[in-house]
């Protein structure tokens, strides 16, 4: 993770064209809103994507990311409000006449079709040369590793090889935008690894501006260069993996992203950007850092990554917080272990710790008294 | 193989002379010598001769095929469209009045339908005869395939038609390119039906024929009021024997394809390790 945090710091240098406010997205959505009947599918959304972006629309089902991709492809109609493709408006422009191609979940691979037309499709139906059909379809069958398998039929390759020819069709035509619904949805997590890498070199490849729908946040995180958080037809959060991660705005995004301890209580200033947050009875109040202030007794939630937890079984030195608690569970990641830390007030903190040594080499153990630490800078602390 | 119980041989013996018994009769007696229908004199083919003298049962014949293939057609261009539109239209004002219209006649009697295409025929003034069978064959059968087109459509990915739309097809490209011949099977076998229906109506062609044309339900139909004739029986024969054939052949087709089907499957299973 600092690594990606250098990242954001350097901006000159590295592609953040959304901290650039010289440029132009290539997408806009401006106070879009998508009803059906009565429900609100979009409510009020205004979002900017720019050229050569991966951004990914993350949100549990029904949150409305995947009527925003139905938008951008043209199957669906906005309500109010217009979206914008490099300056003009879209919201007229049929499918067919959108520079605009999808991906299916389901690949909508033509069936009858072999893996060659399914790719050529769309170049056909642009009127062009046989010549230029057939380089542009070798080119898409290369850069997908499908070479073999031009002739076969849909219903005669595997998933992943199913997955490749979906990307080489949607790719064929050069879109100034493609999107992804769910694309790895359907294979098995192994190959869904291989296949994100695979998905961002071809992305970087072909320069083309890339929009994901998934609900799988680890694959967001792994393939964006933002992520837009969606709950309920809105956007609770916009920004890098990273910043996501690391500087979630609410509850809601710390908790969808990743594995999150929250610690809710008052707080009350402390010293500069400092807060003490007392957050049980009998217990004394933890101290974390806010850049965004709190007032005397305001509510607030301490959101603290169980990697950021330290346990131990004597108490440390010099730690901003530390707490007392008995080990109730551990969850044995091979990589990874996730203690369960129960206070005696009854909450349950999770304390995640690299397994660096061999496990014969551990010394806590189930109903240990432990010790668990953070420090001050180690939480984000969030109003609601 | 599994030894079959006497109940089970029992049933099954009784259940098949049930349906086949009297076709069965009736292929043996068109082999018969004798002029007399229910008395065996030995068998012989000469009726089948005495059937191709017979112009006025090969006209009927020959009426009753092109009314079936020019009216089945028909059926099913109307009958596909009618699908599509009530399928893949949304939710337009009146639809379900709409579908509902499409599936009546299915349920209608005959007599009315012929009836009411006869008051027709005559309000507008047009003669009877081959042309006023098409339209009226036409009219009950594009029900039968817009039933059997639309159930193949219901269950037809949504999505392949909106990635040819999103790979910049026209709708009509779209429905030609990738929709047509995906739901063909289920075209092809409403044709079949109404192909079907056309060859064996007798209650609405009666309605519509004219003078001129007759077709071959009709003819047999009017030819056993003055009594059943070995001839009847061999045509009978003739008509079974086309339908057998038909229907073997089609189950072979898809047997084959379902093994072809099968042996891809495997394959793209291989093609995956």
């Amino acid at each position: 993770m600092p690594f990606f945090k250098e990242r954001t710091i350097v901006s000159q240098t590295v592609f953040a064209p959304w901290d650039d406010p010289n440029q132009k997205p290539l997408i806009r959505f401006q106070n879009v809103t998508k009803r059906f009947g009565e429900f609100v599918a979009i409510d009020d959304l205004t979002l900017d994507i720019f050229a050569q972006e991966f951004f990914a629309l993350l949100g549990p089902s029904g949150c409305g990311k995947t009527t925003m991709m139905r938008m951008l492809a043209g199957f669906e109609s906005v309500t109010e409000g217009k979206i914008e493709l490099s300056g003009a408006d879209i919201g007229h422009v049929p499918p067919n006449k959108r520079a605009v191609n999808m991906m299916f979940q389901s690949y909508a691979l033509f069936p009858h079709l072999s893996v060659w037309e399914n790719i050529a499709f769309g170049l056909k139906r642009d009127r062009k040369s046989k010549a230029e059909i057939d380089a542009r379809v070798d080119e898409m069958l290369k850069l997908t590793r499908l070479e073999k398998f031009s002739k076969r039929k849909p219903h005669q390759i595997s998933g992943g090889q199913r997955q490749r020819v979906a990307l080489a069709r949607s790719l064929a035509k050069a879109p100034k935008l493609l999107l992804l619904d769910e694309p790895l949805g359907a294979l098995d997590k192994k190959l869904r690894q291989d296949t994100q890498f695979e998905l961002m070199d071809i992305q970087e490849t072909t320069g083309t501006t890339f929009v994901i729908v998934t609900h799988d946040q680890e694959e967001a995180m792994t393939v964006a260069s933002r992520v837009a958080v969606m709950d309920e037809g809105r956007i609770i959060q916009v920004a890098t993996p990273a910043n996501i991660y690391e500087y979630p705005n609410s509850v809601y995004v710390a908790d969808f992203i990743g594995d999150v301890n929250i610690i809710q209580g008052t707080a009350a200033a402390k010293g500069p950007e400092t807060y003490a947050i007392t957050w049980a009875d009998g217990q004394a109040p933890v101290t974390a850092t806010s850049k965004t202030s709190f007032s005397e007794g305001q509510e607030a939630h301490l959101a603290i990554r169980p990697e950021k937890i330290g346990i131990s079984a004597q108490k440390p030195e010099n730690a901003d917080n530390a707490l007392q608690g008995k080990v109730l569970d551990i969850a044995y990641l091979g990589n990874l272990s996730t203690y369960h830390v129960q206070l005696p007030g009854g909450q349950i903190i999770k304390a995640q710790t690299a397994n660096t040594r061999r496990i014969a080499r551990r010394d806590i153990t189930w109903e240990d008294p432990v010790w668990i630490s953070w420090s001050a800078t180690a939480g984000v602390l969030l109003a609601q | 193989m599994k030894r079959l119980s006497w109940f089970n041989i029992t049933s099954l013996t009784v259940g098949f002379a049930f349906l086949y018994l009297p076709m069965v009769i009736l292929v043996i007696y068109s082999f018969n010598e004798s002029k007399l229908v229910t008395v065996w004199a030995g068998f012989s083919t000469k009726w089948y001769g005495e059937l191709l003298q017979n112009d006025a049962f090969l006209d009927a014949a020959w009426v009753t095929i092109k009314v079936a293939v020019i009216s089945s057609t028909l059926a099913t261009v109307l009958g596909t469209m009618a699908a599509y539109v009530l399928v893949r239209g949304g939710r337009f004002l009146g639809r379900t009045l709409f579908s509902g219209m499409i599936y009546a006649p299915l349920v209608m009697p005959e007599v009315i339908t012929g009836l009411s295409l006869l008051l027709l025929f005559i309000g507008i003034g047009l003669d009877r005869g081959v042309l006023t069978i098409v339209l009226a064959h036409t009219t009950f059968s594009m029900c039968y395939v817009s039933v059997v087109v639309s159930s193949r459509l219901v269950s037809f990915d949504r999505s392949l038609e909106e990635a040819a739309l999103d790979l910049g097809s026209s709708a009509w490209e779209a429905f030609r390119l990738v929709t047509l011949p995906l739901i063909a099977p289920a075209v092809i076998a409403g044709w079949l039906l109404a192909f079907t229906l056309s060859l064996d109506d007798l209650v609405i062609a009666s309605f519509t024929a004219g003078p001129g044309a007759t077709t071959l339900p009709i003819k047999i139909f009017s030819a056993v009021r003055l009594g059943v004739s070995p001839e009847i029986n061999a045509l009978s024969t003739i008509m079974i024997a086309i339908v057998t054939v038909g229907v073997i052949s089609a189950s072979l087709i898809s047997k084959r394809n379902a093994v072809k089907a099968q042996k891809d499957a495997r394959a793209a299973e291989r093609a995956e390790a």
